[in-house]
C-alpha cells in the first residue's frame, strides 16, 4: 500500500514514521502540508513534532493548511487516517476526533516507555493485535492530556472507540486513562503514544509499535 | 484606532495546569490571599474601519474558529476604544 506522511513546518517525526511504514511493508510517500495534493495514497498519517511551533494550540494552525482540507475530506470517505501525538492533536482541531489535548497535569515534558492496552483492534491500524494485549511503545509529550465533556467520554466508552489506554501510573492526566480513540466510522485513529519509534530492536522499547503499520495490510487483505 | 478584543479562557470545567503553576508560584514570592489563577489568551484585533455589527460578527466567526477550541475554551468579544483623549 502506498501510505503518505505529512510533513509540516515543525513536524519532528515524520522521517521516523516514514520508515515505520516501510518496515511495516509499504511504500512511503511523503506529503507536503502546503499541497492540495495526496498523492493517491492508500492511507495517512500525522506524525508528531511541533507543527506550526505550537503556535496559539498544538495543531491549530495546522487544521488549516491546504493538505488538511484534503485529509479531511479523504477522511469522510473512509480512508485509513492515524495521528500521533501532533497528529492526535491535530486531528482533534479538525474535528476529526472528538475532545482535545492540554497541557500535561503535572506540567512536565514526560519521555518514557509506556504500557498501554490496546482495547480495539478492529481499526485499519489496530487488526494486528488481540484484542487487549499490553504493549509498551515510547510516550513522549507536553501536551498529551486528553479531555472531553462526560456525555463525549461515554459515548467513546459506550461504542468501543477507545483504541488504547495508558497502564500502570496515568502520565498526562488523560481522562479515563485514556491513549488513543477512533472516529465513529473507525477509520480515524489519534494515538498520543510513539507506535513509530518502537519498530526496531536496535533503538527504543522493542517492536511492539510496529503492528500499527502492519494492520494495514490485514485490514485491507483480509 | 479602535480595537476590537477577543478574550479566551479555558472552560471552568478544564483543568488549568498554567494557573496552577502561577497559584503556587504566588505565595513563595509573598504575594498571599489568592486563591485560585486561571491564565487565558488576549487576542488584539485592528480592524480596517468601523467597527460595525457586521464585523463583530465576523469576529465572533474568527473566534469561534481559529482563536479558541470551543471543546475547551470560552472566549468574549469587545471594543476597546482606546484612551479617551
Amino acid at each position: 500500500m502506498k501510505v503518505g506522511v505529512v510533513t509540516f513546518p515543525g513536524s519532528l517525526d515524520d522521517v521516523d514514521a516514514q520508515r515505520a511504514v516501510r518496515i511495516g511493508g509499504h511504500e512511503a510517500v511523503a506529503l507536503w502540508h502546503g499541497d492540495h495534493d495526496l498523492q493517491g495514497v492508500d492511507a495517512v498519517v500525522l506524525p508528531g513534532g511541533f507543527s506550526y511551533g505550537d503556535y496559539l494550540r498544538c495543531g491549530a494552525i495546522s487544521r488549516f493548511s491546504p493538505v488538511m482540507t484534503e485529509v479531511v475530506e479523504a477522511a469522510a470517505k473512509g480512508l485509513p487516517v492515524l495521528g500521533i501525538c501532533n497528529g492526535f492533536q491535530i486531528l482533534c482541531e479538525s474535528h476529526l476526533l472528538p475532545g482535545a489535548l492540554i497541557r500535561n497535569d503535572h506540567r512536565k515534558f514526560v519521555c518514557r516507555d509506556q504500557r498501554l492496552r490496546i482495547e480495539n483492534v478492529s481499526t485499519p491500524w489496530t487488526s494486528s493485535y488481540a484484542e487487549g494485549q499490553e504493549v509498551t511503545i515510547v510516550l513522549k509529550n507536553g501536551e498529551g492530556g486528553f479531555v472531553a465533556d462526560t456525555d463525549t467520554l461515554d459515548r467513546l466508552e459506550g461504542e468501543g472507540r477507545v483504541v488504547a489506554r495508558y497502564l500502570g501510573d496515568n502520565p498526562n492526566g488523560s481522562l479515563r486513562d485514556i491513549a488513543g480513540i477512533t472516529n465513529e466510522r473507525g477509520n480515524v485513529v489519534g494515538l498520543m503514544p510513539h507506535p513509530e519509534h518502537a519498530v526496531e530492536d536496535l533503538t527504543g522499547a522493542g517492536t511492539d509499535g510496529l503492528g500499527f503499520f502492519t494492520s494495514l495490510a490485514a485490514a485491507t487483505f483480509a | 484606532m479602535p480595537k476590537v478584543v477577543v478574550d479566551v479562557m479555558p472552560k471552568p470545567e478544564i483543568l488549568d495546569p498554567q494557573g496552577k503553576a502561577v497559584l503556587g508560584a504566588l505565595p513563595r514570592l509573598g504575594f498571599d490571599g489568592v486563591v485560585d489563577v486561571r491564565q487565558g489568551k488576549r487576542f488584539e484585533l485592528e480592524v480596517a474601519g468601523e467597527v460595525t455589527d457586521e464585523v463583530l460578527a465576523r469576529v465572533r466567526e474568527m473566534a469561534g474558529t481559529l482563536l479558541s477550541n470551543p471543546v475547551i475554551e470560552d472566549f468574549t468579544v469587545h471594543v476597546d476604544a482606546g484612551d479617551p483623549a
